[in-house]
């Protein structure tokens, strides 16, 4: 089965549950099998991801969860003025982290697991999102610097500017 | 570089998509600037704890199994398939005897495998109104639209613009036809759609193929020139097909 850890791993992480990824990829595989006459050749990882990423947000429709909406883009400009707080590795809480992305908005977390865990280039992520390049960069840059505060703001409680 | 404009493409930077003019411009302000240089670090730094931070899910191991067999059943319908297609194989049967009985075919003048052929043109074309489904290349310049079939075929197709007549070029697609694939140019005559299938006709010589025919209220027309075999399907009136065919016969060589 071509592609299975990278279509269970985004399903996973847009679902957010283990039984509705197993039946969202089990679907996705369906309708690749279907659909297989409309693969013009090149990348079948983001042809496939694409799909299991339409299986996804379909899903996630029917069932009608509630999706954190998108935030307004002013409160996540990256302000110039007092830089950041110097982030440590060591210090980095992995369960906070993880709960951080779990809690991103789907846009923002397709992306940064797209990019981060499965290491695809922006062009690849844009074509499987369907989204400019631009606006690949923009969602990454918002989703880090929600997933930097996050994990920062333990430390330095409450700061959000 | 002013900060604000090196914070909109430090994200980039670090991913290492920025191409080299940029990417020297984000650096020479990085010298400078300890905040952005700082962002920067802090973005290496999630990005290491994103990748150690064991967040990739890993499939149960029934999963492989379980889609296995519905790829399996799924692929099983050609049973199904095969059942509903014994109408077909009657009327066809009907068919044969019927010319056998009358010295002559039925149905036009059209022998049974040239009707088989029509009814998958026409099944074809009719998918292709589908939301989705008409052009793998949508374009209305030739020059795309030629040059896209390259290397997915073993021929090239004739590719022709008749804007100027009133059929502008919408663009092409690949599509199976009697279990080849083959060629198909869109035109376009006002809101209707007409595909032109084209495929090698291997040696055969030039025919006609007469004027249109009517099915399930599309009009069909075929010929054969120049090598290839043409099919054309339509809902425009027949008397516009006509026209425009001529055009295609003219205009292809």
């Amino acid at each position: 089965m071509p592609h299975m850890a990278a279509a269970y791993n985004l399903a996973r992480w847009l679902t957010r549950n283990e039984h509705d990824a197993e039946d969202v990829v089990q679907e996705a595989y369906l309708r690749a099998f279907r659909y297989f006459d409309g693969f013009q050749g090149g990348d079948s990882r983001a042809w496939l991801l694409a799909i299991v990423r339409n299986t996804c947000y379909t899903w996630l429709q029917q069932n009608r969860r509630p999706t954190a909406p998108l935030e307004d883009a002013l409160s996540e400009a990256a302000a110039p003025g007092p830089g950041p707080e110097a982030l440590v590795l060591e210090q980095v809480d992995r369960e906070l982290l993880h709960r951080a992305l779990e809690e991103l908005p789907p846009e923002f977390r397709e992306a940064i697991v797209l990019r981060e865990l499965e290491g695809l280039s922006y062009k690849e992520i844009g074509a499987i999102t369907g989204v400019p390049l631009g606006t690949v960069m923009s969602r990454l840059a918002r989703a880090r610097a929600r997933l930097e505060r996050a994990v920062a703001g333990r430390r330095s409680a409450g700061g959000v500017a | 570089m002013s900060c604000e404009h090196a914070r909109a493409l430090l994200t980039a930077y670090v991913d290492g998509e920025l191409d080299l003019v940029h990417g020297l411009e984000v650096e020479k302000h990085l010298e400078i600037c300890e905040s952005c240089t700082r962002a920067v670090e802090n973005q290496r730094t999630l990005r290491s704890a994103l990748q150690s931070a064991a967040l990739h899910y890993a499939p149960p191991a029934p999963l492989k199994a379980r889609i296995e067999d519905a790829l399996r059943a799924e692929a099983r319908p050609q049973r199904s398939l095969t059942r509903h297609r014994w109408p077909w194989i009657a009327i066809a049967a009907g068919v044969l005897l019927a010319a056998f009985f009358f010295g002559s075919w039925p149905i036009g003048s059209h022998p049974p495998q040239e009707n088989l052929l029509a009814q998958e043109i026409l099944d074809s074309h009719l998918r292709s109104l589908l939301p989705g489904h008409l052009t793998d290349v949508p374009s209305s310049d030739r020059h795309t639209v030629k040059p896209w079939f390259n290397g997915k075929l073993e021929y090239s197709p004739p590719v022709e613009d008749f804007a100027a007549q009133g059929f502008p070029l919408a663009g092409g697609r690949l599509d199976a036809v009697s279990g080849q694939t083959v060629a198909v140019l869109i035109y376009k005559r006002r809101q209707h759609t007409i595909n032109v299938y084209v495929w090698p006709a291997s040696g055969a010589a030039d025919s006609s193929g007469g004027p249109a025919t009517e099915r399930q209220g599309f009009n069909l027309m075929h010929w054969t020139q120049g090598g290839f075999h043409y099919w054309v399907a339509s809902d425009v009136n027949p008397a516009e097909l006509e026209e425009f065919t001529k055009l295609l016969r003219s205009g292809a060589h």
